[in-house]
């Protein structure tokens, strides 16, 4: 109840369309500006204001000696994002790698949870005894709390009592030395296995709701005249899933370019290079070096990259929506 | 329908793999919770040299884990339910009303989910230090500051996947409604709300997942005070010993109540998302 008092009074003060009625404002034109009043509030305290501030801590000095005081940051201007985007120094050299590494863990966690999501989707898309149980088996990843799957397989990575070492090296016998699976390079194989153990089951239930919507006929039809699944699959299923394709692809992306959490918990203070992710990197830089300018610097350069692929992608894909 | 042999071999083998690695990891976490702590020190092994659930008994003395849970508990609740609140305020007026600032408002916040967290954590933490030195409203270290970065958290998806699901809800419902005289509001509360429970499940249930799950903001915003789940299971490691034992058994804990509550809705959820993406 006290929600709709407050909605309706910061809701008067809202702003009216200018212009929009010559003739005078319709009764109760303000109703939906009062509807999104709280949403816009809380969006704006936690998203858009601390956004600003962020880009706008981006050109301060803002260093140990004056994070208890940062009201008297010194500006720099575009020395932080000079510095960044030095690859010749080690700041630079660092986000660079980093950016790399980034880039080529997003390739591999959205290619092959969008893989995995659309082979199973495909194959619990006729019923069959079972599949209600391997559905849900299938989505338990996805609905266990990120720290307790990641977790898990951090105990599993462990070089000595671990069971990814165990399988390998007991079970299988394989020769030679048991390797570090969380410091040294395997690291970037560990992090890429254990987001795509957490991706790719969003993957298949959004997918998944997608082929819901084709009819079955579609496929009787195409059956009839002679098609193979894996004609029917490339003729019928995945055109018919553009839509849910598009935002599913931009979303996996995003997320697993902001990953933060994975190496996180898996890595813990050990952050080893190998699996050094953007987010990751831009934490420890900020909150280990204490250099929070520099830190800003390079989330904005962040954003700006993630702002300019996805402007470019939705602009591809609504082109050529207008030419089918 | 008859089924070629290669698309049987295909059906088998894809779910065959997927459910071994599906599997594998909640099996090491389950028995390993069931296992005394030499077991897990030593060499891996796939079943308990005794079962036991003393782990499931001392992983309560080792970190106040109580206390942690009970933190989680209040913080995703109150924030999935005022968020849910908002977003059904906020999607009603994207689905029902044309006003001027609708594209915007719906591309703006949709857009807020690209936003990388590292950007605005710090800058969001200092504007609660300063809420707090200058209102006197202690944000850092409370559960309310918790509380209401996550239900913003949450909002962008829910509004969007709200929105979907009242647009398939004929318009003819509440016309009819408030021909027979009810306001906006009533014709929301008694004729779309519970024509939308499947979509209000779905939202509350990802708002939930949403904030038992962060670690970000809750490793930095957080004290002994109102220390959540995603933080106070990882002290489990920093402690002399690695209790692996008790690690999994917590992680376990932690895990039914959301799985069991996910499971048990996923129908819902999968509505819901059909409704939003699919449009």
């Amino acid at each position: 109840m006290s929600a709709t008092t407050t909605t309706r009074k910061s809701g008067a003060s809202a702003k009216a369309p200018r212009g929009e009625n010559r003739k005078g404002r319709r009764a109760g034109w303000w109703l939906p500006y009062a509807l999104l009043a709280p949403a816009v509030i809380f969006e704006l305290v936690i998203h858009v204001i601390p956004m600003v501030t962020g880009i706008w801590m981006s050109f301060l000095k803002l260093t140990k000696m004056f994070i208890s005081n940062w009201g008297n940051a010194p500006v720099t201007g575009l020395k932080n994002y000079q510095i960044a985007l030095d690859f010749n120094s080690a700041v630079g050299s660092g986000l660079l790698k980093s950016f790399l590494i980034t880039a080529a863990f997003t390739i591999l966690v959205v290619g092959i949870s969008w893989g995995l999501g659309m082979a199973a989707a495909v194959a619990l898309q006729k019923s069959f005894f079972g599949r209600g149980f391997f559905r849900t088996l299938f989505l338990i990843p996805y609905a266990l709390p990120m720290y307790a799957g990641v977790i898990a397989w951090k105990f599993m990575l462990q070089k000595d009592n671990g069971a990814i070492n165990h399988f390998f090296f007991d079970n299988l016998g394989l020769p030679g030395d048991r390797p570090f699976w969380l410091i040294g390079n395997n690291a970037f194989w560990a992090v890429v296995i254990v987001a795509i153990w957490r991706m790719w089951p969003f993957a298949f239930l959004m997918l998944m709701a997608g082929l819901q919507s084709i009819p079955n006929d579609v496929y009787e039809a195409s059956a009839v005249d002679g098609a193979k699944p894996l004609r029917q699959w490339s003729a019928i299923t995945l055109p018919m899933l553009r839509p849910v394709n598009m935002v599913l692809l931009l979303v996996m992306f995003l997320w697993t370019f902001n990953d933060f959490n994975t190496p996180f918990v898996l890595f813990g203070g050990s952050n080893p290079p190998a699996g050094d992710l953007i987010s990751f990197h831009i934490y420890n830089a900020s909150f280990l070096t204490w250099n929070f300018g520099s830190g800003a610097a390079m989330s904005v350069l962040l954003l700006l990259f993630l702002l300019v692929v996805s402007g470019i992608y939705l602009l591809i894909m609504n082109r050529r929506k207008d030419r089918a | 329908m008859h089924e070629t042999t290669s698309a049987k071999a295909f059906r088998i083998t894809t779910i065959t793999l997927l459910s071994i690695f599906t599997i594998v990891p909640i099996w090491v976490m389950v028995i390993s919770g069931l296992k005394p702590l030499k077991d897990v020190q030593g060499a891996f092994s796939w079943w308990p040299s005794t079962l036991t659930i003393q782990p499931y008994i001392d992983m309560w003395q080792t970190v106040p884990l109580a206390s942690y849970f009970l933190n989680s508990v209040i913080v995703s609740s109150v924030a999935t339910v005022l968020s849910l609140i908002i977003a059904i305020f906020a999607s009603y007026a994207i689905s029902r009303y044309n006003f001027r600032g609708r594209t915007i408002f719906s591309t703006t916040v949709l857009s807020t989910q690209m936003l990388p967290g590292v950007l605005f954590l710090l800058p969001l933490f200092l504007i609660f230090v300063n809420i707090n030195t200058n209102f006197g409203l202690q944000l850092v270290g409370t559960r309310t500051g918790l509380i209401i970065t996550y239900l913003t958290f949450s909002l962008p998806f829910s509004i969007w996947m709200l929105a979907g699901y009242f647009d398939g809800i004929p318009r003819e419902l509440d016309e009819a409604a408030k021909v027979d005289g009810c306001g906006p509001m009533r014709a929301l509360i008694r004729v779309i709300l519970p024509a939308a429970r499947p979509g209000l499940v779905a939202v509350a249930i990802y708002s939930f997942m949403t904030s038992w799950g962060e670690v970000l903001f809750a490793s930095v915003m957080t004290t002994d005070a109102n220390r959540t789940l995603a933080v106070g299971l990882q002290l489990y490691s920093t402690q002399t010993n690695v209790y692996w034992n008790q690690i999994m058994a917590a992680s376990v804990v932690v895990s039914i109540p959301i799985v069991i509550g996910f499971l048990l809705l996923q129908k819902n959820f999968v509505a819901g998302l059909t409704a939003g993406a699919v449009k």
